[in-house]
């Protein structure tokens, strides 16, 4: 019995293998899923709401983080050839919400092909923040529960990344329940008179970590890390002491500077 | 005399006559949005959000409900009262739910379709997104928008309303806002003397309003410009700043050139929009009057129009405030505080 199934399993892994060797073929007009996978972590630990213990680079500590959301948006992928696939406007924006496990995977339907690079944007576009209400659907509707809080009312405007949380660090505010720290990082770069434009792309190689090889009959997805502890560090390091509470001020784009190296590829399942 | 008061008499009588058949037809005859012949084109997007009785009729509703706000005490009404203009007499910075304190001056609700922006900083650039505001503001009435929806879905008329306005009964955030913005937009105050007399309607003013008239053109019409009596600019005026450092349109852009301004406000029906200013600082116009006359600083970005010859602010001797105060009466527009279509029904 037990050999049988030896065999058996011999047997697939040669059907598995023949099927690798013979190199694929794609067909550019048909499309197939794939999918963007944001997996939260904080340097060489998963991410935990609420119970998680983290040390930034410059050592800080940050005793829980209570909320993490962050818009993703605007997605594009480049095909071995150099060809860009962009994906459709209107199902372009995620919103991805620490805690809600529905929210990790941005879906897509995409050609078929082998995938270099993938493009995105940490943000919403100035078009998007400046569209007539009737036409923000989805994450981008500012009435929803979900994406309320992500919205500035009182200054027309998405919040493109949200942290929060307590650390030790914060100078507790006279009676008002100290030690928390609020990053609430948007500004598009204003309708009428130009802002700050905190809007980053991020653009990951993905052939070192496993090419997406997207083919229909299959779901193709890329893996990416997302370490918030990289906000505090990289281009600029940020100390939670002098800094706990940034939104819109002039800061926010010192804290926008650590975005893009946020992000890594870390493998596709294919 | 008696003549003429007949005549006056009459004239009102037909004038009760048409007024009571208008309200007669009431609901058939919904006139939608009126262009007056003396305003520019209109700045809001009505072919995002097209004006219906329904729409209108359920944005007023919406707008005198105190369901909006969270323990179902306030309305926006209750900040932006019709027969003040709809601003909130009597409080220098409004009131909200708890009795905490906001820290500006509700502004009128009038003639927002030609405002390019809203609030003293114009931190909000359409006015689909305004009511959004005094419901989350934690000093306003405290509620997020989409409670609010799920409370009015439970009710037993707003569904109806709805259905009646957009077609389907479904309470969503879109039609929530589209409704309050239809109200509001059509809050259009354009019958006042000074309408009047620029329409040539026959109405003429008298030789200290003209006076009051020139000299505004001279002195205040580069930010307070006709007809309209804002440019829609952000400036500012030299007000010393106050307690709570209120730096205006420098939150919104976070440029340094534009701490201190605040955006010019209309001056129609301005006896009636008391207090003044973004902090409502000033009770009174002779306040206001006196302060262009001697109080202005010299503080950071103020306007180069009030540091003209060497000399800060506009000097105005008495008898120029009484001609001004004189002009700034015929800015009133009664009939718009008192139009039965904008009051709580
Ligand atoms: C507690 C008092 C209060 C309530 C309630 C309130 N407002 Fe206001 N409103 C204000 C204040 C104060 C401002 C000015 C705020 C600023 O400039 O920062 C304002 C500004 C506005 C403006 C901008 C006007 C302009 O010319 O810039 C509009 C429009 C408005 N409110 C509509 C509403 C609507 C609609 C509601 C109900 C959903 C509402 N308000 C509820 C106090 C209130
Ligand atoms: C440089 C532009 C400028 C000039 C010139 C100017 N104003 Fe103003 N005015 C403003 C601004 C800006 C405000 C709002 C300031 C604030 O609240 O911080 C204002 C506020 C007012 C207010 C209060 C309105 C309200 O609703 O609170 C009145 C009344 C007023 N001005 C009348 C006048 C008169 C009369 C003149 C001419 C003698 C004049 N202004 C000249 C810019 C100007």
């Amino acid at each position: 019995m037990q050999r049988i199934f030896i065999s058996f399993i011999a047997f697939s892994f040669f059907l598995i293998s023949c099927k690798k060797d013979s190199s694929t073929t794609y067909n550019s007009s048909v499309k197939a899923d794939l999918s963007v996978e944001f997996d939260n972590i904080a340097g060489s630990q998963d991410l935990q709401l609420n119970t998680g213990k983290y040390i930034t680079e410059s050592g800080d500590t940050i005793k829980s983080i209570t909320k993490l959301k962050y818009f993703v948006s605007n997605f594009s992928f480049t095909n071995m050839d150099g060809t860009v696939y962009t994906v459709p406007q209107d199902s372009s924006y995620f919103l991805v919400i620490e805690g809600d496990s529905s929210t990790y995977e941005p879906n897509f339907k995409v050609p078929e092909g082998e995938y270099k690079s993938v493009s995105f944007i940490l943000g919403v576009d100035s078009v998007r923040n400046t569209l007539d209400v009737s036409k923000r659907t989805g994450v981008l509707d500012v009435t929803s529960p979900a994406t309320a809080d992500m919205y500035w009312t009182w200054n027309s405007g998405y919040i493109f990344y949200k942290l929060e949380g307590t650390s030790p660090q914060v100078p507790s505010m006279g009676g008002m329940g100290g030690n928390n720290f609020y990053y609430h990082i948007g500004l598009f770069g204003g309708k009428t008179t130009s802002t700050i434009n905190n809007i980053k792309k991020v653009t990951l190689d993905l052939t070192a970590r496993g090419t997406p090889k997207v083919k229909s009959g299959k779901d193709t997805n890329i893996h990416l890390m997302v370490d918030v502890l990289k906000m505090f560090s990289g281009t600029n390091s940020i100390s939670i002491a002098a800094h706990s509470m940034v939104m819109t001020d002039d800061y926010s784009a010192n804290i926008a500077a650590n975005f893009v190296g946020m992000f890594r590829h870390d493998h596709t399942e294919n | 005399m008696s003549v003429k008061r007949n005549n006056i008499l009459a004239f009102l009588f037909f004038f009760a006559g048409t007024y009571a058949c208008k309200k007669e037809m009431g609901n058939s005859s919904f006139e939608g949005f009126q262009q007056p012949s003396n305003f520019p084109a209109p700045e809001y997007h009505f072919e995002t959000n097209a004006l219906t009785q329904a729409g209108f009729e359920l944005g007023r509703k919406l707008f005198y409900e105190t369901q909006l706000s969270h323990n179902n005490t306030i309305s926006c009404g209750s900040c932006h009262i019709q027969t003040s203009a709809f601003v909130h007499p009597g409080h220098s910075v409004s009131h909200g739910i708890y009795d905490r304190l906001g820290k500006r001056n509700s502004p009128p609700i009038m003639n927002l379709a030609w405002s390019t922006s809203f609030m003293w900083d114009g931190g909000i650039f359409d006015l689909d997104l305004q009511p959004l505001a005094p419901i989350a503001n934690h000093v306003e009435m405290d509620d997020t928008i989409s409670n609010l929806l799920v409370k009015l879905g439970k009710t037993t008329d707003y569904p109806t309303l709805f259905q009646k306005a957009f077609g389907t009964p479904e309470i969503t955030g879109t039609r929530f806002l589209k409704a309050l913005v239809q109200f509001m937009v059509m809050c259009v105050s354009s019958h006042s003397k000074y309408d009047s007399v620029m329409r040539n309607e026959g109405a003429s003013f008298t030789s200290t309003e003209q006076a009051g008239y020139v000299l505004f053109q001279q002195k205040c019409n580069s930010c307070h410009k006709e007809p309209l009596f804002t440019d829609h600019t952000f400036r500012n005026n030299g007000l010393p700043p106050s307690g709570l450092n209120d730096e205006g349109r420098y939150l919104v852009t976070l440029n340094s050139t534009d701490r201190y301004k605040f955006k010019v406000p209309s001056l129609h029906n301005i006896f009636y929009t008391e207090p003044y200013m973004h902090d409502g600082r000033y009770f009174d116009l002779e306040g206001v009057l006196e302060y262009y006359n001697s109080g202005a600083q010299n503080t950071t970005n103020l306007d180069t129009l009030l540091k003209q010859n060497g000399r800060l602010g506009i000097p105005l001797t008495s008898v120029d405030k009484t001609n001004l105060i004189a002009f700034l009466k015929t800015l009133s527009d009664r009939s718009f505080l008192l139009d039965k279509r904008f009051s709580e029904h």
